[in-house]
Order: structure tokens, then C-alpha cells, then sequence
């Protein structure tokens, strides 16, 4: 395994974990926000507040250490991307904050409960993942254009592109179900029978399009990036045991059993999914401007960030693992039968 | 790349310019609450230490009512922090390819930092009673504060190599010889590094003790405040003492490694010897005005004696100096530095000794002002140093315009994130006067006394 292998594998690694804790959070939101709007709230307000408010703040960290990471292990990217991403990453950072400031002011503070804020930190779950994803879309190549050595979006090609659409679309609809599997699990946990069979039928609901829509995206990268295509499909096994892991998910929601084991099956399909995405990609960060090799940092560094990383893992997974003992495995508190907020 | 023309929202084009304007706003409001965010956990820390060590029920409870607000700031820290973090590279792409190669470790590890920080604080918070023994739940607010302090030490370090890069060589345009851990070690880091924790200390103790003085003066005269304010005003006091000296210790670093920069702040146009520090006044030409000079006192600040020799703007090329305004961002920083000590010592002793001058109208409200004026000097002091550096992004290597995005929206996303803080920073304000007022800490302590009753 070369360095430059170890950064970007686990920069993805992170990405992924990322994608699933960001996805239930956003999901949560936006399906407490449904239920206030179709006037079955408090089934899962209280789920919610219980789960999400004390570890959404380490959820926002494994978005800083992706993008903080891939500036350390490929400081080339902070050219191309920075450039060029000032506004969707910019309107991603609103959400972010109408995110953050309604667990600040709503969950932690004078508890407003005002409707059009719960509204609007539902939408932000849903335009979230939407204005982060085109980011894949982008890095297909195609969508950006160097004038005089300075790379600009052409945001013409990018919103006409079915491609984009997809992956949005895709986007939002695993979010959706990433959410309401793990939260089925967390309100049977939480013996709320009535909030289970609501969150479950979600499952159900979104099980179809994620499948579907997943599946277009391999077929628009064929006339899109015929390359990239073409590395996909030499990975179809992976794909293959993703979706079997996808069916079993699917399988034991239906059955109504063992909730904790389709979760598990749930996160293997994005894991498989999600590498063998990123093994296809490789080399590159940026087709067909940027590859892992030509971007990537000196020795030294990336040496250096690896020691940190392994040190730094040594401290947070010990950490992590009490972190979700006490509110993740904790019978009496899933249950809301222990409140210890200062 | 001056020549890179962004849109006309704001009257002007210049791109470098725009992107200056966004960052000193993100970096203004986040400074807020990320000192909030380095000293409050200590403060915390202490004040449950002390109501362990006395038994004493007010000092938790102080405690455990900071810890509530601190939580609204962290998060809304956490959404700022987030934001300069991506601002970074979105505003400054060519600066950030060129500082990943040298500088990118303490910037990985201060995620690592905070990461820490933030899981224990998610478990402190939901942890209160839950343990039997008081002196474990304390035991969590150890990583925070320790988290926390260590996250402003990496970002110091980063600012630091900004600063006085070192750690790499560049051949041919190229980075050669990449030292990361000699880039973090920068003659910088010593003086900056103890200058931002000591202040943010200090100001996160006077923050606290203007809500204390508020609330006496405002209706409450319960022990309850006036343990907190005697507490936080000792706090400050010592941390302002301390920032005084590393201040010091700053003047000598900036003399040795940024002359410009301190000649700039000092107005010192010639290189002499015996060179007399000139406080406030305003410029004519090259001759200060309706100034108050100490003599001496700039060779004494910048190398301990009285008759050294101070460097002056004129060894320096003109686009090399940053502009001459930074004077009164550094007057402002060290006046009400040493306003801060100077006051709180008053307090300490005055409390002490049951001087009845610290209970009059006057008094108190000069001490609801600690918190805010520390406040302003955070603001000054960081606007000092960020100014200072011009026209350098990364002194001597890299000027601030070559550094910037040629992306053409920045002033548009100025206007955006302008309506995002102040939004942030009323909501903040509204949501905390709120938690507070609704739950009293006569309130409280009255709900604590009949529980107990209960259980026995």
C-alpha cells in the first residue's frame, strides 16, 4: 500500500461514516418535521431529541475531518474544488447552521418549539445532502472549465446534466431510508410501539427509490465517463453483494424482526456500495484534472498526518465507544426513563 | 491576479478585497464564541471543583447553570467554526495548496482535538446526578477543558506559522525539505500560543462575572451571585496579570522576528535607540499628533532596556508595510488590558477588605462592563494581528492577494453570511436571557431543597 492509498482510503472511511450518522440526523429531522406537519408530533420528537442532540456536534466532525484531511493529504484539491465550490458549499454551510442553531436554541436552550423552525430544520435535511452531492457529480469531470489556468464551475452544464439529478435524487432518498432504518431499531429499542410502525413504513417507502435510483446512476456514468463506467463494472460483484445486503435489510423490516441486524445489513450495502464507488474512481480526485498521485502531499506530511491519525483514533474510539454505550446501548436512557441534562 | 473582477453588490471588484471583508466577518463572530469556548470549560471546571472541595451546593449549581449556556455557545461555535474551517479553502484555494504541504498537521490534529472535546461534553451534559459520586461526573469536564484548550493551541500554530513560516525551502517554485513538525514550532508559537489561552481565560472569567454583577444589580442580592462574582473577578484578575506579562514577552517576539509590524503598530518611522512609545494621537504625515509619548518605554517593550535599538519603518520597502491604522487596534488591546487588571485588583482587594466602595451603582456597572470590554479587546487584538501581517498571507512568501479565490460570488456570499451571524448572534442573545430568566437561581435552589426533603 503506497501513502498515497492509506489518505485517500482513509479519508473515505471517515467520508462513509459521515454519510451514514449525517443521514440519520438529517432523515430524524426531516421526518419530525412531517410528523408536525401532519399532526403526529411528539412520536418522534422526543426519539429524536433523546438521540441526536447529544452527538450531533461529533456528527459535524466527521465532516471537518474529511475536508480538513483531504486539504492535508492533497493540498491540490484546495485549488480546484476551493475555487469552484464557493457557493454550493457556502449554501451547504446556511443549512449546516440552521441545523446547528436549532439544536442550540430549540433542544438545548429556551426550547422554542416554533413550527416554522422545526419546518425549516426539516427541509435543511433534505437540501443538505442535496447541495453537498453534486460534489461527486463534479468530480465525474465535464462540469468544470480552466480559463487561463483558473478553474470555474459551468453551472449550465451541471444543472442540465441528468447525471447531477440523479445523484441528488439518490442522495436524498438514502437518506431518507439510512434514517428510518436506524431509527425503526432505536424506537424499538425504546419500546415506542406506535413510533416503530411509523418510522418502519418510512423504511419501506424509501427502500424502492434508493435501489432505483442507485442503479441509474451506473447507467448515466456510462455515457457520462465511459471510464469510470467501465472500472464499475469490473467491481460488479460488489455491487452484487450490496444489493443481496440491501434485500436482507428490506427482508427483516418487512418480517418486523430483529431491527438491530437489518441496520448492521443496511450499513454493509453503503459500505460495499460506497467502496467500490471510490475503488472505480480511482485514480482520480478529479477526471480527468486530478489523481491522488500528482496532488498529493510530500512525504514527510503525509507521514506526520498518519502518525497523527492513529494516535488521534487511539484517543476518540475508546471515547466513541462510551459516548454510545451511554446513549446509544443504554436501555434506561433509549427508554427516557433517566434525564440527567444539566 | 489582481486583475480578477467579482461581481459590483458591494461597489468595488476587487476579489482579494471581498474575500479579506468575508473572512474578517467569519473570523470576528467566531472569535466570540471560541473564546467562550477555550475558557469557560475552566471556569466550570473550577467552580465545581471548589463546590466539592467546600460541599458547598451554590458553586455546583454555578457550575452546572454555566454548563447550560456554555452549550448554546459551543454549538453555535461549532456552526462558525465549521464555516472559517471551509471558508479557508474556499476563499484561500491558492493559499491552502501551498500551506497543506507544510502546515496541514495541526490543523488535522486540531479536529482531533475538538472531536474529543465534543464527545465528552455530550456526555457531561447528559450526566448530571447520575453518578453517586459527585467527583467522577467532574472527572468528564477534564477532556472538555482539555479538548478545548487544545484546539485553540493547534489553530494558534497554524496563525503562528503565518506569521514566521519556517520548516520548508522553495526551489524553483517548488516545496522542498518539508519539516512539518519544525513549521509548528515557529518562533511565533511561545508568545501567541500562551497570549490566546491566558486571554482567552481572563476574558471567559469576566464574561461570567458581568452576568454575576448584572444580576445583583438588577433586582437578585442573592449569595449565590456574589460568590460567583468574587470567584470569576479572582479568576480574571489572575489571568489579566498573566496576559499583561506574555504581552510583554509579545512586544520582545514581535521587535525580533516582525519589526514592521511592531514599528507599524508603534508609529516608528526611524530606526533609534531610546525610542518612546506613542499612545493614540493621529497622523500627520510622518509626525504623530495630540499623542501621549512614554519615554523609553517602546525600547523597553520591544528589547528590556532603556536604551536599545528600535527598528523603524524606514528599513522596510513601502509595500511592505502594513497600514499604519493597526496603532490604534494595538493602543485599544493594551488600554483595556491593563484596565481589566487594574480594576479587578481594585475588586480582589476591595472584597477583601470590605471596602464599601465595590457595592456602589457605579462600581457594579463598570463591572457588568469587564466582560464586554475584554470582549472588544479579543476583537482588537486579533484584528492587530491579522492587519499587521498585510500585505503578507504568509510573511515573506506569499502576499494576501496572490493567496485569495478567482472565484467571481464572494461578495454575494458576504451578503449571506452577514444575515447568517446576526441572526446567530440575536438568536444567542434572546435564546440565553430567556433560558435564564425563565429559570431563576432562587428558583432552582428552592426545586433542589424540596426534592431533597422528598427523598428523606
Amino acid at each position: 500500500m503506497t501513502l498515497e492509498i492509506i489518505g485517500i482510503s482513509v479519508l473515505w472511511l471517515f467520508l462513509f461514516l459521515y454519510v451514514i450518522v449525517a443521514s440519520i440526523d438529517f432523515g430524524a429531522g426531516f421526518f419530525n418535521a412531517y410528523s408536525a406537519f401532519s399532526d403526529k408530533q411528539h412520536i418522534l420528537t422526543g426519539i429524536i431529541q433523546r438521540y441526536l442532540s447529544p452527538v450531533w456536534e461529533v456528527t459535524n466532525v466527521f465532516f471537518v475531518f474529511f475536508f480538513v484531511g483531504i486539504i492535508g493529504f492533497f493540498p491540490q484539491t484546495a485549488f480546484y474544488y476551493g475555487t469552484t465550490l464557493l457557493v454550493p458549499a457556502s449554501i451547504a454551510l446556511i443549512l449546516l447552521a440552521v441545523r446547528g442553531s436549532y439544536y442550540a436554541f430549540a433542544t438545548y436552550g429556551a426550547k422554542i418549539n416554533h413550527r416554522g423552525y422545526i419546518y425549516m430544520y426539516g427541509l435543511s435535511g433534505l437540501l443538505l445532502p442535496a447541495a453537498l452531492s453534486p460534489v461527486l457529480a463534479i468530480s465525474e469531470g465535464g462540469f468544470m472549465r480552466l480559463e487561463g489556468g483558473q478553474p470555474s464551475l459551468d453551472y449550465w452544464a451541471l444543472f442540465t446534466s441528468p447525471l447531477m439529478w440523479s445523484i441528488v435524487v439518490l442522495s436524498i432518498a438514502a437518506v431518507l431510508y439510512i434514517s428510518a432504518v436506524f431509527l425503526t431499531w432505536y424506537a424499538w429499542k425504546a419500546g415506542d410501539e406506535k413510533a416503530t410502525q411509523l418510522v418502519r413504513k418510512y423504511a419501506l417507502i424509501w427502500a424502492g427509490p434508493t435501489i432505483i435510483t442507485a442503479t441509474g446512476i451506473i447507467f448515466e456514468l456510462r455515457g457520462h465517463n465511459p471510464e469510470h463506467y467501465a472500472n464499475l463494472l469490473n467491481l460488479w460483484w460488489m455491487f452484487a453483494l450490496s444489493f443481496l445486503l440491501f434485500l436482507g435489510t428490506v427482508y427483516l423490516i418487512w418480517k418486523k424482526r430483529n431491527y438491530g441486524l437489518a441496520f448492521i445489513l443496511l450499513v454493509g450495502q453503503f459500505f460495499t456500495a460506497f467502496f467500490a464507488y471510490g475503488a472505480s474512481h480511482y485514480p482520480y480526485l478529479l477526471y480527468p484534472h486530478l489523481t491522488i498521485y500528482d496532488s498529493f502531499t510530500n512525504e514527510s506530511m503525509a507521514i506526520a498526518l498518519i502518525i497523527a491519525f492513529i494516535a488521534g483514533l487511539g484517543l476518540l474510539l475508546p471515547s466513541l465507544y462510551l459516548l454510545f454505550r451511554l446513549f446509544l446501548f443504554d436501555k434506561d436512557y433509549v427508554k427516557g426513563k433517566s434525564d440527567y441534562h444539566a | 491576479m489582481a486583475h480578477v473582477k467579482g461581481t459590483r453588490i458591494l461597489g468595488f471588484e476587487d476579489v482579494a478585497l471581498q474575500s479579506r471583508i468575508l473572512t474578517l466577518m467569519t473570523l470576528s463572530f467566531h472569535i466570540i464564541y471560541a473564546t467562550i469556548g477555550v475558557g469557560v470549560p475552566l471556569m466550570i471546571m473550577i467552580a465545581q471543583w471548589v463546590g466539592i472541595r467546600k460541599n458547598d451546593e451554590h458553586y455546583i449549581l454555578l457550575a452546572r447553570r454555566w454548563a447550560r449556556g456554555f452549550v448554546i455557545t459551543v454549538a453555535v461555535g461549532v456552526v462558525t467554526g465549521t464555516a472559517i474551517g471551509l471558508q479557508l479553502s474556499l476563499l484561500w484555494p491558492n493559499f491552502m495548496q501551498m500551506a497543506g504541504n507544510v502546515i496541514a498537521l495541526p490543523l488535522f490534529m486540531e479536529v482531533f482535538a475538538f472531536f474529543f472535546e465534543a464527545i465528552f461534553l455530550g456526555i457531561y451534559l447528559y450526566t448530571w446526578d447520575r453518578f453517586e459520586d459527585q467527583r467522577k461526573h467532574f472527572l468528564l469536564l477534564v477532556p472538555v477543558a482539555l479538548g478545548a484548550a487544545a484546539s485553540s493551541v493547534f489553530i494558534t500554530i497554524v496563525n503562528s506559522f503565518m506569521n514566521a513560516p519556517q520548516g520548508f525551502d522553495v526551489l524553483n517554485g517548488e516545496l522542498v525539505n518539508v519539516s512539518p513538525l519544525l513549521a509548528m514550532f515557529s518562533p511565533a508559537v511561545p508568545t501567541k500560543v500562551a497570549h490566546v489561552l491566558a486571554t482567552a481565560f481572563m476574558t471567559s472569567a469576566f464574561v461570567l462575572a458581568s452576568i454575576a454583577a448584572y444580576r445583583l444589580m438588577r433586582g437578585s442580592n442573592h449569595i449565590y451571585h456574589k460568590k460567583a462574582l468574587f470567584l470569576t473577578m479572582k479568576l480574571g484578575l489572575v489571568f489579566s496579570i498573566a496576559t499583561a506579562v506574555i504581552g510583554d514577552f509579545s512586544g520582545k517576539y514581535l521587535a525580533e522576528y516582525q519589526p514592521e509590524k511592531l514599528a507599524a503598530a508603534e508609529w516608528h518611522f526611524e530606526t533609534e535607540s531610546e525610542a518612546e512609545l506613542v499612545l493614540f494621537g493621529v497622523l500627520d504625515g510622518e509626525e504623530p499628533k495630540y499623542a501621549i509619548r512614554i519615554p523609553y518605554a517602546l525600547s523597553i517593550l520591544a528589547h528590556g532596556v532603556p536604551g536599545a535599538e528600535v527598528t523603524g519603518l524606514n528599513e522596510f520597502p513601502d509595500d511592505e508595510i502594513p497600514p499604519l491604522w493597526i496603532h490604534y487596534l494595538f493602543d485599544t488591546m493594551v488600554m483595556l488590558g491593563m484596565w481589566l487588571a487594574f480594576f479587578s485588583f481594585v475588586y480582589v482587594v476591595g472584597a477583601w477588605r470590605g471596602w464599601p466602595l465595590i457595592k456602589k451603582a457605579w462600581f457594579r456597572w463598570l463591572t457588568v462592563l469587564t466582560g464586554p470590554l475584554a470582549m472588544l479587546a479579543i476583537q482588537a487584538g486579533w484584528w492587530f494581528t491579522e492587519v499587521g501581517r498585510q500585505p503578507w498571507i504568509l510573511r515573506g512568501y506569499m502576499k494576501t492577494s496572490e493567496g485569495a479565490t478567482t472565484s467571481g460570488q464572494v461578495d454575494l456570499m458576504i451578503v449571506l453570511f452577514a444575515g447568517l451571524y446576526v441572526i446567530l448572534g440575536i438568536g444567542t442573545v434572546v435564546v440565553l436571557s430567556r433560558m435564564y430568566k425563565r429559570n431563576p437561581v432562587e428558583k432552582e435552589l428552592a426545586q433542589r431543597e424540596s426534592e431533597k426533603g422528598g427523598e428523606e
